[in-house]
Formats: structure tokens, C-alpha cells, sequence
């Protein structure tokens, strides 16, 4: 049947160098219209497209925009703007391209970093008429953190002032100047109007631009090259799974580089657990001996060792990093802040742990490239900042200049990718010696700080002191609903959770009252232990106890805040919520304090509120003051491991 | 155009031919591969629905090749009652050939005109325009399958060559309740970390041929010889011309287009040459200006 053999010289050439180019640069510098232009030049529009825009402009009464071929949606054309990240393909006579067109609104960073993260190379749109504007550097900026190269910068609408060599050089020399910062060297400035196709697929095309004697558009992305698999770089297999749908035991995962055979020893990271490779399985066709990076490959080992999902195979020799803290460049995109200490999902290849920003180093403006200092404590939609991170157990990773794929990362919130970053400045090291020298944050051995980092305060206890009815109940449950509504962990001890049950066996007398109050302190020492925010609110009438309780909380190294619940005895006797006094003075309860028992109001406290002369508000703001910044965790170099 | 001849294997077995040049065919593979074994990994209970097109057909390949031959989950078919008969047969023998689980969905209901459509009547070719009926006999029959199935995530193969609308995709793609597409508000997707996670009641579409074309599915299904229905090659009409399909859909809107490749490479050839879309046989896309893009929006693949 295939006799038609000529046919398959129609298959072209060089169908594996399929290129994919990202268009960049500030919103309506001309993005849209230039890859409607290309189309265009390069007859690569489906019959009838060009006249139907037309037709759709003659009815709108406008000109004909090049960019409405590439915004094919509805909603695009009523907008005028692009929305997301197209893929489109078009060829010139060298080779097939895939086009991505990124949107340059601030707030589609996040498409724009889904088109360009897959990109070989991109385009740079600056029009001429309005110049380098925030945009153009933040994308710069962006391009060099994905590791895109090659870059070509088109100096756009040129028609619109009138061709001038002096505007060109003006907005080439301040663009390279940026780039120069940021170790980006463009490989070409183009001076093109999109829109009359000048210098887009051909050279010239308007007299005036005769000046201009180097490549257009289309030649330049003629020279670039599209990245080879790297074959040549250390192993590294992240493995995905492993099936057992028959009696094979499989290892699957793509080989991200590096030439992987039958035969090797291998080493899977993190438990550093060897075996030789027994055979690379290909179902559909023939065994083969060895594969390439690249491949998605399922392999089988002579030794059954554990192996699971996130390990990640490599030779011995140039094995990869394995730490829980390094550094990182990041980029946001979140709806939410990132925040300093805050728990976040952490993905590398196949790996998935949980992970912190323990600290940043620098917020950076990518459009000024003006380093912030970190102190915000957390990192903004849109921010870039180096930061330092850690896992909670080991992470196997390179250096991003080493190794691109396993040099970067994502972190997810509420189930998105919101976040990418690079890895850099990771030591590597011999393995043996990483091990014993402990590197690790050991997961039993999370101290009060780990907990303080995390939850962004110290644990502390309140304990609030004054009569029966002097208003702690209601002052403690104002605190509460405070704190917890402000994200901080916090917790009351009062008689209502503690005498049914801890204190269950204690009554009221003097013995029992001392009793009491120590299991109170010892375990809202715990609770504080644990990270908490404890507040007390039992009556404590003995100043003994109190400095018992106080005692016991620093002794546990955490904050002790005394606060005189203060009311006149008649005013509370007044308030007698719920009868107790009535009781009392009729004789029924016996040793009630302020009336057959004493209270020992405190000499030194902390703080006092008067509730008699000031609401509840007023006293929660008071506290809350006061406590505050002293338990607040500072960002950086609290953690050490 | 004409019934097979009597007796016929209702599957095509091309002629497996290497090329020299495939470097771009494996790197396709092995991503759709990378896609798929994600796709398992992280939601045990997904389907695949498959058309028996060329792409499904592709997937299928894929699967079992990312599986060491296995499949590990069922396929789905979404049966319109308007499926050509000799698709019918090659569904039969393909379930055999690669030992499929396969569900077959037909929204009864709605031929019959009972239960929600009562009132409507039966929805039907000779009832209701294409869009409707595209709409309540795939994706309503679709939305009640996955209502008992509890499926969290869908396999698909559709590509983004193929329309202007597909062109925005992810390759895990989320979908709310209501199989929505908010093509507008899409999560980020790089360095191949996906949204591999999803709230009760919504799916995620894993849409693993994202990045082929038309073109790479044929020299695929040539290089590895993958068995596809005989209905995309030429066969001599009663005018005495020579037609085949471009793409399979329901019978009474989908039309043959004259051609005479009745080889891959004759395929190849052809798709070379022409400047018309795939889908332009199918009539529910042509009905009105956006249909694709009112029939995604609202759940359709
Ligand atoms: N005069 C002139 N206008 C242009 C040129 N290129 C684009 N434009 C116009 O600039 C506006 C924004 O272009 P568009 O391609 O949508 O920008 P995008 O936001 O970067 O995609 C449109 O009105 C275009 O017609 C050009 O070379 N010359």
C-alpha cells in the first residue's frame, strides 16, 4: 500500500526543532498585532480567517487589527486585550514554531509565567512611541529567572515616530543597560512596526527605516536553537511511581537528564538506598539497553529495595543535594501572601513536602531591580524576592545553573501553583558526611521556636486574677475570640474546662485552692509549650500562688502577663451574675472570697484593668498591646538546626 | 459512502513505517506518557473517555504504554445512538483487542423524551439543532455518568491545533461543578507541576494530548502501527468520486470530505496541502458563530 513512496517526501525536515517562542513586553506595545502580522507573512491562517476579521472590523467601523487573528475569542475582541497564554504554530521556510503569546497585564503575571516557562526563546516588545516602561523590565527580569536565553527585543510601531534611528538607539540603550544588570545580553534590537510589517519577516519594507541594515524578526528566531535534551549532564531520575500490575515491579518517571543503562548502579535519594538496573521495559516494542534524557521510561531492578514515589534515582558519582534549607529566588503569584513561617506545599519534580520561608533576604523590584529588605515578613502577588527555605524532611535538589529541572520548584495554596522558584547556592557534598553531621531538622525534635515560626508568635500565658464577678470570664472570652479572629492560636483555661475534669477532686479549701492553682499554672505551661496563647481566669486570690504560677510558666521559658482584674468589692457584689454573693452572705457557701475568704490583690502586675471604669473593649485593646509585640516572632535567624 | 466489504476486520492495521526523523514524536510520547501516569497517580478514580477516533486511539496506545500494557482504569463511551455502524463493530472488536473496562453511556432519557426532557420530548437530529442535541447526548450524558461514577478526573485527547478555543488549555485542566471552564481565571501550569488536586464535585480534566497536532497523530499511529477505524480512508462513492472522514461524529452531521488518500502517508500528504479545519465536516460547529466555544464553556470536550 505505500507504494505512493514520494509522498512521504512531503514529510519536511527538521520536524524535531520545533521551536517555541514567547512574545513579552508591556500591555498594547503590540504583542497581539505582531503574531497576527507573522501569520500572516507567513500564510500560516486557516482560509477565510483574514477576510472574516475583516469583515468583523468594516462592521465595527475600524481598521483592520492584525492582533483580532490571533484573539479569536469573543470576549478578547470586546475587550482588546489578550487573556491568556495562546499556543499557536506557524513555519517559516527553516523550521516549525510554536508561538506563545503572553499577555502583558500585571495581573496575568501568572499566564504570562505558564506561556514562558515552556518558552526556547522570546520576543521583547518595546514600542517606540512610549519606551522602556515597568512591564518591559519586569518581564526581562522574569525571562532570566526561567532561564530563557535567547532573546530577541523588537523596538515596535517604529511608523509612529517616523522611523528615527535617534528614538531606536535611545530605547536600545536604556533596555541593554537593564539587561547588562541582570547577566541578560539580547542577542538582537530590531526596529519594526508590526502593524505595516516592517522588518517582521523580511528585512525593510518602509524606506525610511533604510538606515537599519540587520535582521528582521523572523530571522532572528531563524538563528536560535531549540534546547537539545541534555544528555550529557549528571543522571537524575525522579521517580513518579511504582506499578505491580503484573508480576513486574516497575519504576517509572521521565529521565530528566543524563543517560540512564542497563547495568548501573544506582543511587535513590534521599535514603540513599543502590541497586543495579535490571531492564528498561518497552512494552511495545523491543527491550532497550539504554535511554536517553527525556524519556519517559519504566524500568525493573535486581535488588527489591524500597522505592518509592519522590525518590530520586542518579549515579554515584555526582549525586544531587540533599538538604532541607536552601536558597532560593521566587516568584508570586497568589492570591494570598506568601508569610514568613506560614505552612506551604512544596513541589520539586516529583517530590511534595511541606515547607517554610524561614526568612527573606531581599524583596526585589523586578521593573527598578531596587532591593527591598525582607522585613515585611511576607511576599506580596507579583513580588520576586530571595528567600530561605525549609522542608520538613530531605529534599533532593541541584543548583538551577547545574541542573534546570531539578533546580526549581513550585509552591502550591488553596490547591493552585502559586509560586515558582530557582534554587541556588546549594553545597554539594559528600554524603556520608551530610548524614552525620545532621543537617537535618529532625521531625521529633521540633522546638518551641519551629512552633513560634509557624504559627508567627511565642506561646505565652495570661493570667488574669480578681474577684468573683470582676468581669475575667468576659474579659478572657473577649481575648479569645480577638486573637483567634487575628490567626493567633490561643486557648482559655477557666473553671468551666478545669474543675469538672483535671480539678474534679479539688474543693474549695485553702489545701485545694493551692492545688488548683499549680495544676492550672503547669498546664497552661504545656499549652504554651505547644505554641499557645493561654489565658487563666480563676479568681488566684493568694499572691503566693500567683508567684508559684509565674514560676512555673518562665520556668518553662515563655511570657508570664499578670493582669489585676480590678473591681470595688460592692461593685461586684452588685453584679453577682450568678448569685454567689446572695449565697454567700446568707451564710451558704462557706470561705467565698472577698466575703468569709480574703484576696490578696497583686502588688506588682503587669497590667490592671478597671472594669468598673472602663469597657471590655478598652481593656482587650490594653492587653492586647501590651502582649502583643512581645511574643511576636522576628523573621530570620531565630531558627537554627 | 459505501459499507465496508462483507467479512472485513473492522480495524486498520497500518503499515509500521520509521522515520528518521521522529525526534519530535518521542518527545510527545514521553510527555504524554509523564501526563497520563500523573494523571493516575493523583486521582485514583479518573475514566477515559474515548470516541474510537484517531486520538482516542492514540491514548489508548499511550496508556498502554505507560502501564506496561495494562490499563488501569475503565474507558467510557459516550454512545449518542447516532454512531456510524461500522464504528459500532470496531467498538466491539477494540474492547477485545485491547482488553478494555468499558462503560457505555446513552442518555436515554433524552431519546426517549422521559424523566427531565418530558416536556421537551425526545432531543433527536430531526427534533432539535446540532448544538442541543451535541450538548444533551454528550455532555448531559457525560454530566449524569460522572454524577454516578464519582469520577474526579477525565482523560482526554484533545489537542489545541484543533480549534481557536483549545488553544488556552492546561493540561490539567479544573472543571467546577457545574463542568465549567473558567477559561478566564485558568491556575498557573509550569515546569510541569499541574493542579493535581480537586473539591468534591469538580474535576479536573487531564488533557494529555495537549501539544500534538493533527499531523503528529497520524505519523504516530504510523510509526507504532496503531490498529483505527477504516472510515478515515478513501472509498469510491456511488457519484463515482472518492471520500473519506476527516473526523468521526454523529452520523447525520458529520460528512465525508473527497479525498483519495487511502494510506497514512496519503494523509500526510493531504494535510499538507489543505487550509481547512479538521472539524469542518461537523455541523454543530458551523451552526452558529461561537458554538464551539458556548459548547465548551459548558462542559463539551
Ligand atoms: N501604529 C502602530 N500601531 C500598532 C503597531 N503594532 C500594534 N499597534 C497597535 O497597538 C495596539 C495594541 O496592540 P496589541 O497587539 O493588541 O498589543 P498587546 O497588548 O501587546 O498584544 C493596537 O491598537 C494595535 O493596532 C505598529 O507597529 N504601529
Amino acid at each position: 500500500m505505500s507504494s505512493v513512496s514520494s509522498v512521504s517526501l512531503s514529510v519536511e525536515p527538521g520536524q524535531s526543532s520545533r521551536l517555541r517562542v514567547v512574545f513579552v513586553g508591556h500591555v498594547d506595545h503590540g504583542k497581539s498585532t505582531l503574531i497576527g502580522r507573522i501569520f500572516f507573512d507567513t500564510h500560516s491562517l486557516p482560509e477565510g480567517k483574514v477576510e472574516q476579521i475583516q469583515k468583523a472590523c468594516a462592521e465595527e467601523g475600524m481598521e483592520f487589527e492584525y492582533a483580532f487573528l490571533l484573539d479569536s475569542l469573543l470576549e478578547e475582541q470586546e475587550q482588546n486585550i489578550t487573556i491568556d497564554t495562546t499556543q499557536i504554530q506557524f513555519r517559516t521556510e527553516k523550521r516549525p514554531y510554536v508561538i506563545i503569546d503572553a499577555p502583558g497585564h500585571k495581573e496575568f503575571l501568572k499566564n504570562m509565567i505558564t506561556g514562558a516557562a515552556s518558552a526556547d526563546a522570546a520576543v521583547l516588545l518595546i514600542a517606540a512611541n512610549e519606551g522602556v516602561q515597568e512591564q518591559s523590565r519586569r518581564h526581562g527580569y522574569l525571562l532570566s529567572l526561567l532561564g530563557i536565553r535567547q532573546v530577541v527585543v523588537a523596538v515596535n510601531k517604529m511608523d509612529l515616530v517616523g522611523y528615527s534611528a535617534e528614538v531606536f538607539e535611545k530605547v536600545c540603550g536604556e533596555y541593554r543597560a537593564f539587561l547588562k544588570e541582570i547577566g541578560v545580553e539580547a542577542r538582537a534590537f530590531v526596529p519594526i512596526s508590526a502593524r505595516n510589517g516592517v522588518n517582521v519577516a523580511r528585512r525593510g519594507g518602509d524606506p525610511a527605516v533604510g538606515w537599519y541594515s540587520g535582521p528582521s524578526v523572523l530571522d532572528m528566531l531563524d538563528t536560535f536553537e531549540p534546547p537539545a535534551p541534555l544528555t550529557e549532564l549528571p543522571l537524575r531520575l525522579p521517580i513518579q511511581d511504582v506499578y505491580r500490575f503484573d508480576d513486574r515491579r516497575l519504576l517509572v518517571g521521565r529521565i530528566e537528564t543524563g543517560t540512564l543503562r542497563v547495568g548501573d548502579k544506582l543511587v535513590f535519594s534521599p535514603n540513599d538506598k543502590t541497586s543495579e538496573v535490571a531492564s528498561i521495559e518497552n512494552w511495545s516494542g523491543p527491550a532497550q539497553s539504554k535511554a536517553l534524557a527525556g524519556e519517559s521510561v519504566a524500568i525493573t531492578l535486581k535488588e527489591q529495595i524500597f522505592v518509592q514515589r519522590g525518590h530520586v534515582a542518579s549515579h554515584e558519582v555526582d549525586a544531587p543535594i540533599e538538604t532541607n534549607r536552601f536558597r532560593a529566588r521566587l516568584f508570586w503569584m497568589g492570591k494570598r501572601n506568601l508569610v514568613v513561617g506560614q505552612s506551604t506545599k512544596l513541589k520539586l519534580a516529583t517530590q511534595e513536602l511541606e515547607a517554610e520561608v524561614v526568612s527573606i533576604e531581599r524583596l526585589i523590584d523586578a521593573s527598578t531591580l531596587e532591593a527591598g529588605s525582607g522585613e515585611r515578613g511576607y511576599i506580596a502577588k507579583n513580588d520576586v524576592a530571595e528567600v530561605t527555605i525549609q522542608t520538613r524532611g530531605a529534599l533532593v535538589m541541584d543548583n538551577q545553573d547545574r541542573n534546570p529541572f531539578m533546580g526549581r520548584f513550585v509552591i502550591v495554596d488553596e490547591r493552585q501553583v502559586a509560586g515558582g522558584g530557582i534554587v541556588y547556592g546549594g553545597v554539594y557534598a559528600d554524603r556520608k558526611a551530610i548524614k552525620s553531621a545532621n543537617v537535618y531538622w529532625s521531625e521529633g525534635n521540633v522546638l518551641s521556636k519551629n512552633r513560634a515560626l509557624r504559627n508567627g508568635h511565642r506561646g505565652a500565658v495570661l493570667w488574669l486574677t480578681g474577684l468573683s464577678g470582676s468581669g475575667k470570664s468576659t474579659l478572657s472570652r473577649a481575648l479569645e475570640r480577638e486573637l483567634f479572629n487575628a490567626g493567633r492560636q490561643v486557648y482559655v483555661l477557666d473553671g468551666d474546662n478545669l474543675r469538672h475534669g483535671l480539678n474534679s477532686n479539688l474543693g474549695f479549701s485553702p489545701e485545694d485552692r493551692v492545688e488548683n492553682i499549680r495544676r492550672v499554672a503547669e498546664v497552661a505551661k504545656l499549652m504554651a509549650d505547644a505554641g499557645l496563647i493561654v489565658i487563666t481566669a480563676f479568681i488566684s486570690p493568694y499572691r503566693v500562688d500567683r508567684r508559684r504560677a509565674r514560676e512555673i510558666v518562665l520556668e518553662g521559658g515563655h511570657e508570664f502577663t499578670e493582669v489585676f482584674v480590678e473591681a470595688p468589692l460592692e461593685v461586684c457584689e452588685q453584679r453577682d451574675v450568678k448569685g454567689l454573693y446572695q449565697r454567700a452572705r446568707a451564710g451558704e457557701i462557706a470561705e467565698f472570697t472577698g466575703i468569709s475568704a480574703p484576696y490578696e490583690a497583686p502588688e506588682n502586675p503587669e497590667l490592671v484593668v478597671q472594669t468598673h471604669r472602663q469597657g471590655v473593649e478598652e481593656s482587650v485593646v490594653a492587653v492586647l498591646e501590651y502582649l502583643l509585640p512581645r511574643i511576636r516572632t522576628v523573621t530570620g535567624d531565630e531558627i537554627s538546626i | 459512502y459505501p459499507a465496508p466489504e462483507a467479512g472485513i476486520c473492522p480495524a486498520f492495521f497500518p503499515e509500521k513505517i520509521q522515520r528518521s526523523d521522529s525526534a519530535h514524536l518521542d518527545a510527545l510520547e514521553a510527555q504524554s506518557v509523564y501526563l497520563i501516569r500523573e494523571a493516575f497517580h493523583h486521582f485514583k478514580n479518573l475514566c477515559m473517555p474515548w470516541s474510537m477516533g484517531k486520538d482516542s486511539n492514540v491514548l489508548i496506545w499511550l496508556s498502554r504504554k505507560a502501564f506496561g500494557g495494562h490499563i488501569p482504569y475503565p474507558l467510557l463511551h459516550i454512545d449518542t445512538t447516532y454512531e456510524f455502524p461500522e464504528m459500532l463493530a470496531y467498538r466491539d472488536w477494540a474492547v477485545k483487542y485491547h482488553q478494555l473496562d468499558l462503560i457505555v453511556k446513552i442518555n436515554e432519557d433524552a431519546r426517549a423524551g422521559r424523566g427531565a426532557y418530558t416536556e421537551r420530548g425526545p432531543i433527536g437530529y430531526d427534533t432539535a439543532d446540532p448544538v442541543t442535541v451535541t450538548h444533551e447526548l454528550k455532555t448531559a450524558a457525560l454530566q449524569q455518568v460522572m454524577a454516578e461514577r464519582q469520577w474526579s478526573a477525565l482523560i482526554t485527547g484533545i489537542r489545541r491545533d484543533e480549534d481557536p478555543t483549545r488553544a488556552k488549555e492546561r493540561y490539567f485542566s479544573p472543571r467546577n461543578k457545574d463542568f465549567e471552564w473558567d477559561y478566564k481565571d485558568q491556575p498557573p501550569e509550569f515546569w510541569n507541576q499541574f493542579t493535581t488536586s480537586c473539591a468534591a464535585g469538580e474535576h479536573v480534566r487531564v488533557q494529555a494530548l495537549l501539544d500534538w497536532s493533527e499531523r503528529d497523530i497520524w505519523l504516530y499511529i504510523q510509526r507504532e502501527g496503531i490498529p483505527i477505524p477504516h472510515m478515515y480512508f478513501a472509498r469510491q462513492g456511488k457519484d463515482g468520486k472518492r471520500y473519506r472522514f476527516r473526523s468521526l461524529g454523529c452520523w447525520p452531521i458529520t460528512g465525508a470530505v473527497e479525498s483519495e488518500a487511502d494510506t497514512i502517508d496519503g494523509i500526510i500528504d493531504e494535510l499538507a496541502h489543505t487550509k481547512t479545519s479538521e472539524r469542518a465536516g461537523r455541523a454543530q460547529d458551523h451552526h452558529e458563530r461561537n458554538a464551539m466555544q458556548k459548547l465548551r464553556a459548558k462542559g463539551f470536550m
